[in-house]
């Protein structure tokens, strides 16, 4: 696992994609920061926060389309599955780099929350409480994203699918309302991302969110696995 | 040391590799030879445990491939038809990662300068993958195999896009690792495999077709042992001077050259060498030996009446 984190790491610092995701990520979030903070006056990092959702949405399929797509298309998937390295090391080395750069993304939010200690009193519970609902949410988004990548051996169809299933899982709430039977309406809304980040984004830490979220992320590394034993067994 | 049973994968109604077994002993450099798409490398991919097999089994070094894919994996260095190189790396990093992934237990700086020198791609340690020659990359690739030490090496196709003094490196630097590992070594051109290999395994259509000591392909093909004669003298004493040797089995006559002169080509039992017993029987005939050959089949010729005899075989089997 170890050795796979590293390279993913490498591979991402090494090429421009690191960088470009960064500056995309704090390029928007300080966008959104001057316009619901500065602009309105006001201390609170919440609207921050849930604004920020859709900019996650876009950045975790770019983070993680290259992960097993592009080792498809080299072939270099032979060297990994020929290895003594197990499918799971494997499988949580690719999750974690995608994950680390992800995190790292997000700690500008600690920045906004010293800028905004300079102006008024900043309310650390929020920051720190969806600190952990964005590593929660962004984690289940790069799981079903390392998933997708598993399954193409282009990164542009990751990336495209992986969108396509972060604006429909931003978008449950809605979808959930828009359908007149109710028993469908209530299982979508249970699986709603958007209802469980909310949560954390008004500075509570909501047990049931944080099992959701972990549970996904358990969910489609587990999937992914299947996706290469399958492979081997077809 | 590797022990193939009875195994077969197909891909829907198709049959890739059909109820093939073979094994291979310790120090033994096993020929895998076979016309493109034979199976070959869809072999090779379930001995190393990237694919599976629909039934049979794979034992290396006594352990089930399956079973316990991790000790099978970590004895076993492969070089795949694609060498699988990240070519964003640099040759050195790119080594590197692969000796964590495969977990080697040896002092890690030195190993890998020492694989690195065996291969001959020390002066492009530090360049990036993406930026070597066909032959460079192909190097990498062994080189990555060769990490650990493994005991048993497979080679797809090893050395494909090589020049032809980079061939013969390859080749007598597979002679002389097979003192030390067990080694199975894919390609389609027979001089390679005859050049290298103690043992021949033929494959065509997913079946193994031969699989016998490299200089016995020729008999296993055509039964007997032959021999070429262009004889200048009368046909009739030719023919009953050649008849009464002991050994022989059918005297053919291809073809006039000239007049006084016609080609034969003798049939006659193997093990025993007539060609001191040819030569006298011709002179005492009083006619004259002009040219003697062996009239064997080369190995092209064995490899193709082995694949061709078994498409015939499959079209005459489909047809009914």
């Amino acid at each position: 696992m170890k050795a796979i984190l590293k390279r993913e790491l490498s591979s991402y610092f090494n090429s421009a994609i690191a960088y470009v995701v960064m500056a995309m990520f704090f390029g928007f979030s300080g966008w959104f920061f001057v316009g619901t903070c500065f602009m309105a006056n006001s201390s609170s990092l919440s609207p921050t926060f849930s604004n920020i959702f859709v900019i996650i949405v876009f950045i975790t399929p770019i983070i993680s389309m290259k992960t097993f797509s592009e080792e498809k298309r080299q072939r270099t998937d032979q060297a990994l599955l020929t290895s003594p390295t197990s499918l799971f090391d494997i499988v949580m080395g690719k999750f974690l780099g995608a994950f680390i750069l992800y995190a790292l993304c997000c700690m500008i939010f600690f920045v906004y929350g010293l800028v905004i200690m300079i102006f008024a009193p900043a309310d650390w519970a929020v920051i720190i409480c969806t600190n952990i609902g964005l590593m929660l949410l962004g984690g289940a988004l790069i799981a079903i994203d390392v998933f997708i990548s598993a399954l193409t051996e282009s990164q542009l169809i990751a990336a495209i699918i992986g969108m396509a299933v972060g604006l429909i899982t931003y978008m449950m709430g809605s979808i959930a309302s828009m359908i007149g039977i109710d028993w469908v309406t209530t299982v979508l809304n249970s699986i709603s991302f958007t209802a469980y980040y909310s949560n954390f984004t008004y500075g509570m830490l909501d047990l049931t969110g944080i099992v959701f979220f972990l549970s996904v992320i358990a969910l489609f590394i587990f999937f992914t696995i299947r996706v290469f034993e399958r492979k081997r067994w077809s | 040391m590797v022990e193939v049973k009875n195994l077969t994968k197909r891909y829907g109604s198709m049959t890739v590799v059909d109820n093939i077994s073979f094994t291979v002993g310790e120090g033994e450099i096993l020929g895998f030879l076979g016309p493109n798409g034979a199976g070959k490398s869809t072999t090779m991919n379930m001995i190393t445990g990237y694919i599976s097999s629909n039934s049979g089994t794979v034992t290396v070094d006594g352990y089930e491939v399956l079973e316990n894919p991790k000790k099978v994996k970590s004895s076993i260095g492969y070089l795949p038809e694609i060498p699988p190189l990240y070519v964003d790396m640099t040759v050195k990093k790119y080594l590197e990662f692969m000796f964590d992934l495969k977990k080697v237990k040896l002092p890690k700086k030195e190993h890998i300068e020492e694989v690195m020198r065996l291969v001959k791609i020390s002066d492009v340690a530090n360049r990036i993958i993406k930026h070597l020659s066909k032959g460079y990359r192909q190097r990498v690739g062994f080189a990555q195999a060769l990490l650990g030490n493994p005991p048993v090496l497979i080679l797809d196709e090893p050395t494909v896009g090589l020049d032809p003094q980079q061939i013969i490196e390859i080749r007598n630097l597979i002679k002389s690792l097979g003192k030390k590992h067990t080694i199975i070594f894919s390609s389609h051109v027979l001089s390679e495999i005859s050049a290298t290999c103690d043992r021949i395994v033929v494959i065509s259509n997913g079946k193994i077709v031969a699989d016998t000591k490299a200089s016995e392909l020729s008999t296993v093909v055509s039964g007997n042992q032959k021999l070429r004669l262009d004889i200048e003298g009368s046909q009739g004493t030719v023919l009953n001077a050649l008849k009464v040797i002991p050994g022989v089995l059918k005297i053919k006559k291809q073809r006039d050259i000239n007049d006084k002169t016609s080609r034969y080509l003798i049939e006659y039992q193997n093990g025993i060498d007539i060609r001191r017993d040819v030569f006298k029987a011709i002179a005492q005939a009083d006619c004259v030996i002009l040219d003697m050959q062996s009239g064997n089949e080369t190995l092209e010729d064995s490899f193709l009446k082995l694949v061709t005899q078994d498409q015939t075989k499959d079209k005459t089997g489909g047809a009914k």
